[in-house]
């Protein structure tokens, strides 16, 4: 019986650090008058651990990890995809692994000065578009080695040679591009 | 299909953020518009709405599953049949879309698109992440995922590829804000000049903040409605209700990577995606010259969803030369750099173009002073309501928001709703909204028409 009563105790949220008590919160008396208060603002915090698993994708890591950089060509049309894809953004068909040159150019790039919660500590840093000799789609990387300070429309083109991160974090940004010269 | 005709529409007061009010309420805000604007209380219309269709974009803004159906429940509207749609920034276009399809198979007569986003529960560079997360986030997103960079790559290479400058990205940011100013719901009304918009903070380079929309908490709802629907809401009313319809939809799709979209050639592109305002001579040497140059479509730098989106309800709407048949545009100009691709994908002028055609003043109101030279008359205005970038973007009511405010220019009710007239297009009879997700993934165009 004793053990019963100890359960009437509120046990709610406990695990949860959200809510902060308040003290003082205006209470009219005039029930009416209760669609005037304030709203009351409380911070419920969230945060989870996603397990991603690349799948199918996976040897494109693995080739990273090993200074490879594999792209996908589709069976059927022959189009090749340095941001691989097991499945034809063209015709719908399977595509098979193959190593892209190590040579690269520009396409597009901008310097972000501002990002996401996440990368707002790298800032400015260098989104670049990437085209490959014998590839129908580019890859999206980082650029370093030129200023970020400094963008210029000429960089456009520019010939790029790839580097690995030698401790691979299995990122795409395991590559990650600079000027050729 | 049905005619489909758009009978009234709401919108919330949108704000940076709504305390005031959790979603549900919002939703009730623009709902009541409705029943203001027909002079009805909610049991009445209540009684006759059919069905309804929701949008909202991001269940990690709304950190709230389901959120659809307590907008439903809050509205009274249970246990009427209704489901949620989703994509992306399109969530309201494709909302707008699937109502209508609702209404034009005979599914329903009287049916309620409601749409909104409850952007403030986080802060601004958290939720950019959570936009990002809109990206491949196995390769994309860990990059550094954040759309204005994406979107900057895209305008850096149009600027590569046609000549375009930051100071005609800044003309739409001017012109935006300042049509605002005339629309008391917009969340960022703002005179401002060239030099303003490029002495801002620097985002993405070349895209500064006043290039930029912000993030919003905001609702809003139309409704649509069958011949039978209309019959039923003017016997209730008591009233001859304006007649506005929907003429055509249409709906664009494009790769999630934005690395992954394909460089076509002038034939592919004359086979596949060219408007018919593209297939005369003179259009066709133009494109030959541009593809001879080097030019491939769409790359980067157009959105080939929102092109096939025009095309289709172009096609089905019988518009030949859309420059000139349509009155108006409202179009989801989330960055001044997609309003000027989406001008191209729109065919308002030839792909390579819409640097010059945005500070040509062919895209202002006519009676609206700028504080610009613009060499050129109005010819359709775009975003006369501020589009996203100064009335604000909580994502799924934003296409929706689009709809209200091209039906009440199509109804001719602008002054009695923003209580003046500066942003009335004159004698306006053909309007379309364009809602876009992603880097161009979801597009939807919608063309809505004032019955004579």
């Amino acid at each position: 019986m004793d053990d019963k009563k100890k359960d009437i105790k509120m046990r709610v949220n406990e695990g949860l650090d959200q809510g902060t008590v308040l003290f003082n919160v205006p209470f009219p008396k005039d029930l009416q008058k209760l669609d005037e208060m304030a709203p009351i603002i409380i911070k419920q915090p969230y945060q989870i651990d996603y397990i991603h698993s690349y799948g199918q994708d996976s040897p494109f890591f693995a080739g990273l990890a090993n200074k490879v950089f594999l792209g996908t060509k589709c069976t059927k049309c022959g189009k090749v995809f340095p941001t691989p894809r097991k499945s034809c953004a063209v015709c719908g068909s399977p595509c098979e692994w193959l190593e892209m040159p190590k040579e690269a150019r520009l396409h597009s790039f901008t310097v972000c000065h501002f990002g996401s919660e996440s990368f707002l500590k790298e800032t400015p840093y260098i989104l670049a578009l990437i085209e490959f000799d014998g590839a129908d789609t580019l890859f999206l990387g980082r650029l370093v080695g030129v200023d970020p300070l400094k963008p210029s429309l000429d960089w456009i083109g520019m010939k790029l040679k790839m580097k690995f991160r030698r401790l691979s974090q299995f990122s795409p940004t395991d590559v990650y591009f600079l000027p050729a010269d | 299909m049905r005619k489909v005709y758009v009978v009234a529409g709401g919108v919330s007061k949108f704000a940076k953020a709504r305390p005031d009010k959790t979603f549900t309420g919002l939703v009730r805000e623009a709902y009541q518009e409705i029943l203001d604007d027909l002079d009805m209380e909610a049991p009445q219309l209540n009684e006759l709405i059919d069905s309804s269709v929701t949008s909202y974009f991001s269940d990690h803004f709304q950190r709230q599953l389901m959120a659809g159906i307590m907008g439903q429940d809050y509205l009274g509207l249970i246990p009427k049949p209704s489901h949620r749609v989703e994509g992306g920034g399109a969530t309201g276009g494709i909302c707008f879309q699937e109502a209508y399809k609702e209404v034009a198979s005979g599914d329903a007569d009287i049916t309620l698109a409601f749409g909104f986003e409850y952007m403030s529960h986080v802060a601004t560079w958290k939720g950019n992440e959570f936009i990002a997360l809109a990206s491949d986030v196995s390769f994309d997103y860990p990059v550094g995922g954040f759309y204005s960079g994406y979107y900057a790559m895209m305008v850096v290479r149009h600027m590569k590829e046609f000549g375009t400058t930051p100071e005609q990205m800044a003309h739409v940011s001017v012109k935006n804000h300042r049509n605002a100013y005339y629309n008391p719901y917009s969340q960022k009304p703002m005179k401002i000049g060239i030099q303003d918009v490029r002495n801002a903070p620097m985002v993405a380079w070349p895209l500064t903040r006043l290039d930029i929309c912000t993030m919003s908490d905001g609702a809003a709802a139309l409704l649509l409605v069958s011949e039978e629907g209309l019959e039923k809401l003017e016997k209730a009313t008591g009233k001859t209700l304006p007649k506005v319809y929907v003429r055509a939809i249409g709906r664009g799709t494009d790769a999630m990577r934005l690395a992954d979209r394909p460089h076509q050639t002038f034939d592919e592109f004359y086979k596949f995606n060219a408007l018919e305002s593209e297939k005369t001579s003179e259009a066709k040497a133009y494109y030959k010259e541009l593809f001879e140059k080097g030019f491939k479509y769409p790359g980067v730098h157009s959105f080939r969803a929102g092109r096939m989106a025009s095309k289709q309800a172009y096609e089905r709407a019988g518009i030949t030369d859309p420059a000139k048949e349509i009155d108006f545009v409202e179009l989801h100009d989330a960055y001044t750099s997609s309003e000027i691709q989406t001008y191209e994908d729109m065919g308002l002028c030839y792909y390579g173009q819409g640097g010059p055609f945005a500070a040509s003043g062919k895209a202002f109101l006519p009676n609206v002073e700028y504080g610009l030279t613009l060499p050129e008359k109005s010819q359709v205005p775009v975003n006369p309501s501020g589009g996203l970038i100064a009335c604000g973007h909580p994502v799924g009511a934003s296409g929706l928001m689009q709809g209200v405010f091209a039906l009440w220019q199509l109804q001719h009710s602008i002054e009695k709703h923003f209580n003046n007239n500066k942003l009335q297009v004159p004698n306006a009879k053909t309007g379309a909204i364009h809602s876009h997700a992603g880097t161009g993934t979801y597009v939807t165009v919608s063309i809505l028409q004032r019955e004579d």
